[in-house]
């Protein structure tokens, strides 16, 4: 019983791998592992949460379940934008935390190979490196590839430095 | 050890083995207050430890199973040659022992670790005990033993009473006449038919289940015998001298109709009755269902109300006549509230268990500190919610061994003081409005304010001026972190860590926690808890584009201030006068920096709110309504950034709109 299940997850990774959900902020293409991604929905009423990070817009009711949503342009230190109809909040669900990304809009879903995925430049500067684990070369494009679990727990590291 | 190839079974055992040792604990405890062990009692150990010995040992869990086969035979022995000089104490610490390593291996089991303790030592003591319990008891042993094997057929008369209410009497009385049926030559029974027989439940019930029977064993086996049936309200076994009196059945007769002999009765179903049974008083007919089945009831319940505002407040019905659809809509909210006290009820457990289990900790702790120590519990029966039990039994353990190694003294202090030689410590619990109040108190020594301020000196850990706090702000400063007025760590208590987690877990779930205390009198800490935490009256309240919920219960009043009423003091903090009395204002939108275009005290409405005798006046913009609201936590994501100041969790409303709920206790306490 139980193998058969590793064997279906096993599987079922399998066919995700390699594949990414791509989005973009300003001129820059994203991309985000696709076994992160629950679901992808359009911009909805979101209620605020005082006390939290500038990036931390609020609170959303999916369906019964509530859960916060992240303004990821304003998570990677960019000029905020108003929310139109092509913005969308990616959910996703990392260590299973649900948690929606707010981006301009969303692309659409792209096999990336192996070989195609490189290392970022080494760069002593620039705060947006952090969240950006690989890059990923598709034909004359290149996808920037998010580190998703950094993105929720890099900020506490952040937040101690600010109160210091 | 083992491998988890059967998750249900798995669970089923560890269920029903906690709930054995559980009352294995109980059964122990109670025997070693009275320093013996009576009959019942061993009986009653002898046959959890051959279960757990059965079923650990299916579930191939040997170390356990030959512990409990060890304490098994020590029992056997126990009850079968009533041995009369037993060290009662060592007996019980013996056994107590073996229950830990039973328990710790449970919870390795559940954690899914391999259950790796090994028991030979333990099981090595348990044989040493028992054969020097031999050794002592030989001469009486071999007269016991010759009284045993006196044969010849003996007649003896069982008259059975069931407990009340235990249903069934008549399958009950087959189920027996069954098991009779190895050991007995000759059975006879009143009343005669059982299983087609309608009246017999009756008959059994006003007269007792009466049995005549021939049988080659003594009296004390079979009082036994029938010692062990289920529900046994009341025995009574005679034996007959002569054959005449062995069946009376004739006399009878005319009183019961045609009693007649049963014999051929014989069938083969072997049906042992399940050990499950044997858990006390469950008269009514329980089954045990998985909590985490409850929550997810509870959060569709908890939806339904959600949708059900939805429907009966859509926005598409405004203006609308709709004589019959509210009364239909009356009917369905007094159906799904009524369905909402019920999942609330099925999720009331008393407290009775968490309380025993201090009685166990109470021991441990005198006999190491060699303290008297009374343990009076009142109260048991009190029920909270299933969640909140698991939330305070910690903290109140802690509060038990705080007071036991720092409050009450020892004997020979306590007769200096002109103290009774034992320390009382009470644990009660009871309802007050929608809260439970459970309180600690000990008649030890008591808090002394000047050691307590010395050590919020030396710790930084004073506030404000000595001189103004008063008497409680005083005693809780002993909740803050980092605070231990013991000088030195002992095995129990004193770490520092003890009474800021205890006050943290309590507030976690929406309770306070309050210190009394005066020298030489004892300390009495309560504990205010919330019934339930799931669903709640609230009074929707808007400020800007953001809406709060203030708990009903804590709302006294709300109004639109007039302009003179309002004071404000050179520190520009807002006061309001009521009725001769001068209240602080809190502006929500101040305090969660909220744009909102009213400002002016005289255009919105002002809710005043009151906990724990403190008054607070909150501002907002208006009224929204009130509605009964399920509170769900704050996404564990943002939780984790921080506790937010005032926020208690949030909800949904009827339109899909989330509402956060105000901790007035919080506001009032930051205030």
């Amino acid at each position: 019983m139980k193998e058969i299940i590793n064997d279906s997850t096993a599987l079922e990774e399998d066919t995700q791998k390699g594949r990414f959900l791509t989005f973009s902020l300003d001129k820059e293409s994203y991309g985000l592992e696709i076994r992160y991604v629950t679901e992808i929905i359009g911009i909805q009423s979101i209620t605020q949460v005082p006390e939290l990070p500038e990036y931390v817009k609020g609170i959303i009711n999916l369906r019964g379940k509530i859960i916060p949503v992240m303004d990821v342009r304003l998570r990677f230190k960019k000029e905020p934008r108003g929310y139109n109809d092509r913005t969308c909040v990616i959910v996703v669900d990392i260590n299973n935390i649900s948690i929606g990304l707010i981006v301009d809009s969303v692309t659409e879903v792209i096999t990336i190979l192996e070989e195609e995925i490189v290392d970022p430049p080494q760069m002593n500067k620039g705060v947006q490196n952090r969240y950006i684990n690989k890059i990923g070369k598709v034909g004359n494009d290149v996808k920037l590839l998010l580190d998703c679990e950094k993105l929720l727990t890099e900020d506490e590291l952040e937040d101690l430095h600010d109160a210091l | 050890m083992s491998e988890y190839l059967n998750e249900p079974m798995l669970e089923v055992f560890l269920f029903e083995s906690a709930q054995l040792i559980e009352q294995l604990e109980l059964d122990i405890l109670s025997s070693d207050n009275k320093k013996c062990y009576t009959e019942a009692a061993i009986n009653e150990i002898f046959r959890i430890m051959h279960t757990i010995k059965g079923s650990s040992a299916m579930m191939m869990f040997h170390e356990i199973s030959g512990l409990a086969h060890s304490i098994e035979d020590l029992f056997y022995y126990l009850r079968e040659d009533k041995p009369e000089c037993i060290d009662c104490s060592a007996l019980s610490d013996l056994i107590l022992e073996g229950i830990d390593f039973i328990k710790i291996e449970l919870e390795k089991i559940r954690n899914e670790n391999e259950a790796d303790g090994k028991a030979t030592s333990l099981i090595e003591e348990i044989k040493k005990f028992l054969s020097s319990l031999k050794k002592e008891n030989s001469s009486k042993n071999s007269i016991k033993t010759k009284q045993q094997p006196d044969s010849g057929e003996k007649q003896y008369r069982a008259t059975i009473y069931f407990e009340d209410g235990c249903e069934m009497e008549n399958i009950r009385g087959y189920t027996i006449i069954h098991n009779l049926n190895d050991l007995a030559k000759e059975i006879y029974h009143i009343p005669k038919d059982l299983i087609e027989d309608e009246d017999s439940i009756e008959l059994i019930r006003r007269d007792g289940f009466i049995i005549y029977l021939k049988t080659e064993l003594s009296y004390e086996k079979m009082f036994e015998f029938f010692n062990q049936t289920v529900f046994l309200k009341d025995l009574e076994l005679i034996q007959l001298e002569k054959d005449d009196e062995f069946l009376p059945v004739q006399s009878v007769e005319k009183v019961e109709r045609n009693v007649q002999l049963l014999s051929e009765e014989r069938s083969n179903a072997k049906e042992r009755i399940n050990d499950k049974e044997i858990q006390s008083n469950s008269h009514q007919s329980i089954i045990s269902v998985n909590v985490a089945k409850l929550d997810k009831l509870m959060d569709l319940v908890g939806e339904m109300v959600i949708a059900e505002a939805m429907v009966i407040q859509n926005p598409d019905l405004k203006g609308l006549e709709l004589n019959d659809f509210y009364k239909a809509t009356a009917q369905l909210s007094k159906i799904t509230s009524e369905i909402q006290d019920m999942v609330m009820s099925v999720r009331m457990v008393p407290l009775s268990t968490t309380f025993h289990k201090m009685n166990r900790i109470v021991r441990d702790m005198c006999k190491r500190l060699e303290k008297k120590v009374e343990l009076k519990i009142i109260g048991e029966e009190t029920e909270v919610d299933k969640n909140i039990i698991e939330h305070i039994s910690d903290p109140l353990m802690h509060l038990v061994r705080n007071a036991i190694d720092h409050g009450i003294e020892s004997v020979k202090e306590r007769e200096k003081k002109g103290k009774t030689k034992s320390g009382v410590l009470t644990l009660e619990a009871k309802n007050s409005g929608s809260d439970v109040l459970i309180i600690v108190k000990d008649d030890g020594k008591g808090l002394r304010k000047e050691k307590i301020l010395k050590k919020a000196r030396e710790n930084n850990l004073l506030y404000k001026k000595e001189e103004d706090m008063s008497d409680r702000e005083i005693f809780n400063l002993i909740l803050l972190p980092g605070f231990s007025t013991k000088e030195k760590v002992t095995e129990f208590s004193g770490r520092g860590v003890g009474m800021d987690v205890v006050s943290k877990n309590i507030e976690t779930i929406g309770g306070t926690l309050t210190v009394e205390s005066g020298v030489d009198q004892g300390t009495t800490i309560t504990l205010k808890l919330p019934l339930t935490l799931a669903i709640i009256d609230g009074m929707n309240i808007k400020v800007g584009e953001s809406i709060y919920t203030i708990p009903t219960i804590s709302i006294r009043e709300s109004f639109r201030p007039r302009e003179e009423d309002i004071i404000i003091d050179p520190d520009h903090n807002e006061m309001l006068m009521v009725r001769g009395q001068c209240y602080p204002i809190l502006r929500i939108h101040k305090m969660h920096k909220i744009d909102t275009k009213v400002t002016r005290f005289t255009d919105g409405i002002i809710i005043m709110v009151e906990q724990d005798d403190k008054i607070l006046c909150i501002f907002a913009d208006e009224l929204i309504g009130q509605q009964q609201v399920v509170v769900k936590g704050l996404p564990e994501y943002i939780r984790n950034f921080k506790k937010i100041k005032g926020l208690a969790g949030c909800t949904l409303l009827g339109d899909g709109r989330i509402s956060l709920i105000l901790d007035i206790a919080g506001i009032l306490n930051v205030k």
